[in-house]
């Protein structure tokens, strides 16, 4: 189908860029890596297993929160942005295209982050990788349609957190209740649904925001 | 191929157009001109689908896979370099036979030698000329050029004007320019704006 | 359809109307409640104020929704205006919902209550909004852009009231239980006036803000065409 083969060429042009510049992906290791350190000074001492859990899904947060504020960046510069709504592609195929790069940077990051979590604090199962994965789709869904969006404007640095956060907060409630109560199964499928509403309007209103 | 009626273009309460008619029948040459400010870009972008006008109508009788749009920023990605940049519009536009009509138009453009350096490493006419490659490279039928004579050297801007004159026949053109003289010659229809 | 600036001075008499029939009922008509005592009195504004925040962010999806799909030239305005109105009423809700707190059980704040937790997160997802608005400048992109994130926080008011709802297992146990449906015939009635007060109050405000808002675009339009 054309459309996979248009998100095809796109996401590669990413991945290019990545390895072009080399600055993302190791910037979000330091920094995960980085937090969790600091997580360890935050938590006074005798602090439960349960505490340091959903500091794991704050790291998440904020380290994918890097690498988006980056993602569109090449987008902006040189207008190419322009040239890409300007290709018979269809636009919301930009969007899919720059979530799986961005999604395959944070599960990347990922790979050191929930060992080095597991090390640092206390262990990880199952469940709790079925809810970093689903969270990672949501995340990166809403989190490159917001920095699209945010890219467009003055303080794009600053604007982009304040438009994430308040839609992050299910997924951290899923995240969360996943890997902290017993029986985690009603929260992955909560994910599951945050995840599909969103990128279905994701998905249907990201031709409004590269044209005018 | 392009029709407008009373077509207006506002940012907020700024009116860029107001009131503006015109018909470019196909394989016209619309040749754009007035002083800056006077709303040339804007117009330009609203007949290559960047935006859409705010009242009125502008009709563009043809798809976006056949219209070649020139701006004021090169519309390429810095960090990769010509190639890459050319083969993703290639992919993008199902440019047939690729690989070679890039390699035809980077050595036509005299960027052969540059094709595998980064775009940020080039000089303004030469990221004008890749910006041009990039423009032409799916053979378009319709040609928005803005400006296309910014940055170019004597010979680069003699090649423009070859290569304009040999799709004269094959494509409609909306040409904005500073410098109409040069273009003159082959245009069938003039606008005027005004600021 | 009739200009709004002839409806505005009927609106607003109903709306005052209603707000005085309202405060009537409450204090004299009202049942008082047998635990909580006058404090439960509140109830009868913080739930109508939340509920009109509501119907505002609806409006102003609805108002967004047109805006994308018909390209209705005053859409993005009064989009702009119904989702300023919801974060009044959205604070307002904040407010009297944390006085109720501090008078029932004698803290600011509770984590307990589901919908005042849904409230703050709306509350700062809509202010996000006016932040959005504020750093892209006027014109069709920002229009678009206010649009397509009103549309999301209508998708967020039920995702994030569920997500509330499942973190209670985990959060803070359900400590109380508000007053529910099964009020008596007075106590509806009265609701139900209040109800209608909020939403006409918000109507009326709307109507004041984008009448404001139009004729200052009228003017600076003017300005335009004559410089």
């Amino acid at each position: 189908m054309s459309y996979t083969r248009d998100v095809g060429a796109l996401a590669r042009k990413d991945f290019l860029l990545e390895l072009r510049a080399r600055d993302t992906l190791p910037a979000m290791l330091i920094f995960v890596i980085a937090t969790l350190v600091v997580f360890h000074f935050a938590l006074p001492a005798g602090s439960s297993d349960l505490a340091s859990n959903g500091l794991l899904w704050v790291a998440i947060l904020f380290t994918a929160l890097l690498g988006l504020g980056r993602s569109f960046v090449p987008e902006r510069e040189g207008g190419v942005l322009d040239g890409l709504v300007l290709a018979p592609c269809d636009r919301s195929a930009i969007w899919l295209a720059k979530s799986l790069a961005v999604l395959a940077f944070l599960g990347l990051v990922e790979l050191v982050a929930l060992p080095a979590f597991a090390i640092f604090f206390s262990g990880i199962d199952g469940t709790t990788i079925a809810a970093v994965v689903l969270a990672d789709l949501g995340i990166c869904a809403v989190g490159t349609f917001l920095a699209a969006m945010a890219s467009a404007g003055r303080a794009r640095e600053l604007l982009l957190p304040l438009l994430f956060l308040p839609l992050a907060i299910p997924i951290v409630v899923g995240g969360v209740g996943a890997s902290v109560v017993t029986n985690g199964g009603r929260y992955l499928a909560f994910l599951a649904l945050y995840d599909a509403v969103f990128a279905i309007i994701c998905w249907a209103s990201f031709e409004y925001v590269v044209t005018e | 191929m392009i029709r407008a009626r009373q077509v207006e273009k506002r940012f907020g309460e700024k009116r860029v157009l107001r009131g503006l008619d015109f018909e470019l029948s196909r394989g016209g040459f619309l040749l754009v001109t007035g002083a800056n400010g006077s709303g040339k870009t804007t117009l330009l972008r609203l007949c290559a689908g960047l935006a859409l006008p705010t009242a009125g109508e502008l009709d563009v009788d043809t798809s976006r896979e056949h219209v070649g749009f020139l701006g004021h920023e090169p519309l390429v990605y810095r960090e990769l370099t010509a190639l890459e940049n050319l083969e993703l519009y290639g992919r993008l536009y199902r440019v047939p036979e690729r690989r070679e009509r890039i390699g035809m138009l980077l050595e036509r453009f005299g960027l052969w030698d540059a094709r595998s350096d980064r775009v940020a490493s080039y000089s303004r006419g030469m990221t004008q000329r890749l910006a041009l490659c990039r423009a032409l490279l799916h053979e378009p039928t319709l040609l928005v050029l803005d400006e296309p004579f910014t940055a170019l050297d004597a010979d680069a801007a003699e090649l423009l004007d070859r290569e304009l004159a040999e799709r004269r026949d094959r494509a409609t053109f909306v040409v904005a320019t500073h410098d109409p003289a040069r273009i003159e010659p082959l245009a069938s229809a003039r606008l005027a704006l005004a600021a | 359809m009739s200009s709004p600036n002839s409806r505005l001075p009927a609106l607003a008499a109903l709306a005052l109307g209603l707000v005085a029939a309202a405060t009537a009922l409450v204090f004299f008509f009202a049942p008082l409640d047998a635990d909580q005592g006058l404090s439960q009195k509140i109830f009868y504004f913080h739930v109508p104020i939340a509920l009109t925040a509501y119907a505002c962010f609806g409006w102003g999806a609805w108002k967004a929704l047109l805006h994308l799909w018909k390209r209705e030239p005053s859409a993005d305005l009064e989009s702009y205006v119904a989702i300023h109105q919801g974060v009044i009423f959205g604070a307002l809700t904040l407010l009297t919902g944390s006085i109720w707190a501090r008078a029932s059980w004698g803290v600011w704040w509770t984590w307990s209550s589901n919908q005042l937790v849904l409230f703050l997160v709306l509350f700062l997802f809509y202010c996000a909004y006016f932040m959005l608005r504020f750093s892209v400048d006027p014109g069709p992109q920002r229009a678009n852009f206010s649009a397509v994130y009103a549309l999301f926080g209508v998708a967020l008011i039920p995702v994030s009231f569920l997500a509330i709802r499942l973190a209670s297992d985990f959060i803070h146990p359900t400590v109380f239980t508000s007053a529910g449906p099964q009020m008596s015939g007075n106590m509806f009635f009265t609701f139900c006036v209040c109800l209608a007060a909020m939403l006409s109050l918000a109507a009326t405000l709307n109507a004041v803000e984008l009448s404001g808002k139009r004729l200052d675009a009228r003017l600076r339009e003017l300005r335009e065409a004559l410089a």
